[in-house]
């Protein structure tokens, strides 16, 4: 069995998983910077504390599975979603959405995703892709991140569906229940609802850790970073923020990119002038962590190893936090029209 | 970040897939483009790497010298930390913790070996003996 499904490559698993659903169930406004807008994906936060792979806790974007819930219900498109206790349940489950005529999304482990490079494979639960059908005992995969569809046996699709570890994904399937179509007016809602979030979530939180402060405290960190932990532990720190920012699905600069992409696209259907203007603020905002990128690695490469050089990785930083900062206090001004 | 400028360096995904950028076009509109790889992170993964064998070669020494079993040396190679390798196998924390002594590893019943083995995707020969392909 095999849906008729159009593959569309995206920079984000998980924009491009909502965004093929929803284009597959009639929504054909929706692009992967409307999805990252309107599921409100920009995002900050380093955990205190915690380690992964031996280093920061860093993430430019909002807990896996938000982006879809959020855009889905901003819409007002009835989703499933569920989790399961075996592996058998669980590909029932998806044989049966299949034979129906569904495309489903699935929450993946990373590290023993076969059609991915051993060099990408950690151990990494928060990958998301597409089932669109099964031909004998293989499954055919859309992964958003790739340029072309691939496949998955079935042990491969099961094995990856029950990865273990932090954010284990326990087979979680989702798909959008109905078909529908939605007016310029319900993408207008969202994109409103999306940005008036996304202000909060990177402005509004208290603490150090999370949205701009977050990014002020990070850059705060890093200054202590070669005196507090010695110079080769914090090429493996800095490498691996640069990792966390550009790797494979932020569309570059920590999807402060995908951001400025999608105020342009917001200002098509809600013409205020500020949109263009904040949007870019994002566009310099992603420069300046590309910036810091090309820093840290001077470091990370042992071409500079200076305390100063820290310095100016922290600078980088806290100039990123205040451009967004204002962008952020930009979007909360605008007087959205009724 | 201007389109002209998305970087097109060599990078692990070659002949796998490119990667889609986001980027200004002379107008200053958004749009797309693939790109091959950013030396920058390129070599941002090559440290994650490096650390990994770093980490591998000195669980080794240490197994070697008999400060601990052959679990530490296959939980670097996995890339796992005990919370990890306690779901995958089943067992509790502490019971890995023990059996990352050298004296308990020694004595531990086929069955328990043959767990670790089957996670580790090895032998329990190749298990007992770290005799791997490193690569």
């Amino acid at each position: 069995m095999k849906v008729n499904f159009r593959h569309i490559q995206a920079a984000h698993c998980e924009n491009g998983v909502t965004t093929n659903l929803l284009q597959h169930n009639g929504v054909s406004q929706m692009t992967e910077p409307l999805a990252f807008g309107i599921g409100s994906g920009l995002f900050y936060i380093h955990i205190p504390f915690l380690k992964i792979n031996h280093g920061p806790a860093i993430a430019f974007r909002t807990l896996p599975g938000l982006i879809f819930k959020r855009t889905c219900k901003a819409l007002d498109i009835p989703i499933a979603s569920k989790t399961f206790s075996s592996i058998d349940s669980a590909e029932n489950e998806l044989t049966k959405v299949l034979a129906a005529g569904k495309p489903v999304g699935c929450q993946v482990g990373v590290y023993y995703l076969s059609y991915f490079p051993k060099e990408y494979r950690f151990h990494f639960n928060a990958h998301n892709l597409i089932v669109y059908g099964k031909e004998q005992d293989t499954y055919l995969i859309s992964d958003p991140v790739m340029e072309r569809v691939t496949t998955l046996s079935s042990f491969e699709l099961n094995r990856v569906r029950f990865a273990k570890g932090a954010l284990a994904p326990k087979g979680q399937l989702y798909y959008p229940r109905a078909n529908k179509i939605i007016t310029d007016d319900d993408i207008r809602r969202g994109i409103v609802s999306g940005i008036k979030r996304n202000v909060r979530d990177m402005l509004r939180i208290p603490g150090s850790f999370v949205g701009v402060s977050g990014i002020k405290g990070t850059g705060l960190k890093i200054k202590k970073w070669r005196d507090t932990l010695g110079l080769e532990k914090s090429k493996i720190y800095l490498a691996q923020l640069v990792r966390m920012q550009e790797e494979i699905g932020t569309g570059g600069g920590g999807f402060r990119f995908i951001y400025a992409a999608f105020l342009q696209q917001a200002h098509q259907y809600l013409p205020h002038d500020e949109l263009l203007h904040i949007s870019k603020q994002f566009t310099q905002a992603g420069d300046i962590w590309r910036q810091a990128a090309v820093q840290a690695a001077g470091i990370y490469k042992g071409r500079i190893e200076k305390q100063e050089e820290f310095n100016l990785m922290c600078d980088y930083l806290q100039q990123a936090a205040a451009v967004e900062k204002q962008a952020f206090l930009h979007l909360d001004k605008i007087k959205w029209k009724k | 970040m201007q389109a002209k400028d998305i970087p097109q360096d060599k990078s692990k995904l070659l002949n796998v897939t490119k990667e889609i950028c986001y980027a200004i076009d002379e107008n200053g509109q958004y749009t797309t483009a693939l790109s091959s790889g950013w030396e920058i992170k390129t070599e941002a993964l090559n440290v994650a790497w490096a650390d990994i064998n770093h980490r591998m070669a000195v669980a080794k020494q240490e197994v070697l010298a008999g400060k601990c079993s052959p679990i530490v040396y296959f939980m670097e190679w996995k890339l796992m930390d005990l919370a990890i390798l306690a779901s995958y196998t089943g067992l509790w924390q502490w019971q890995i913790k023990r059996h990352m002594k050298a004296k308990v590893f020694n004595k531990l019943p086929e069955k328990t070996i043959q767990k670790y083995a089957t996670v580790f995707e090895v032998t329990t020969a190749q298990l007992k003996n770290m005799t791997v392909n490193e690569g």
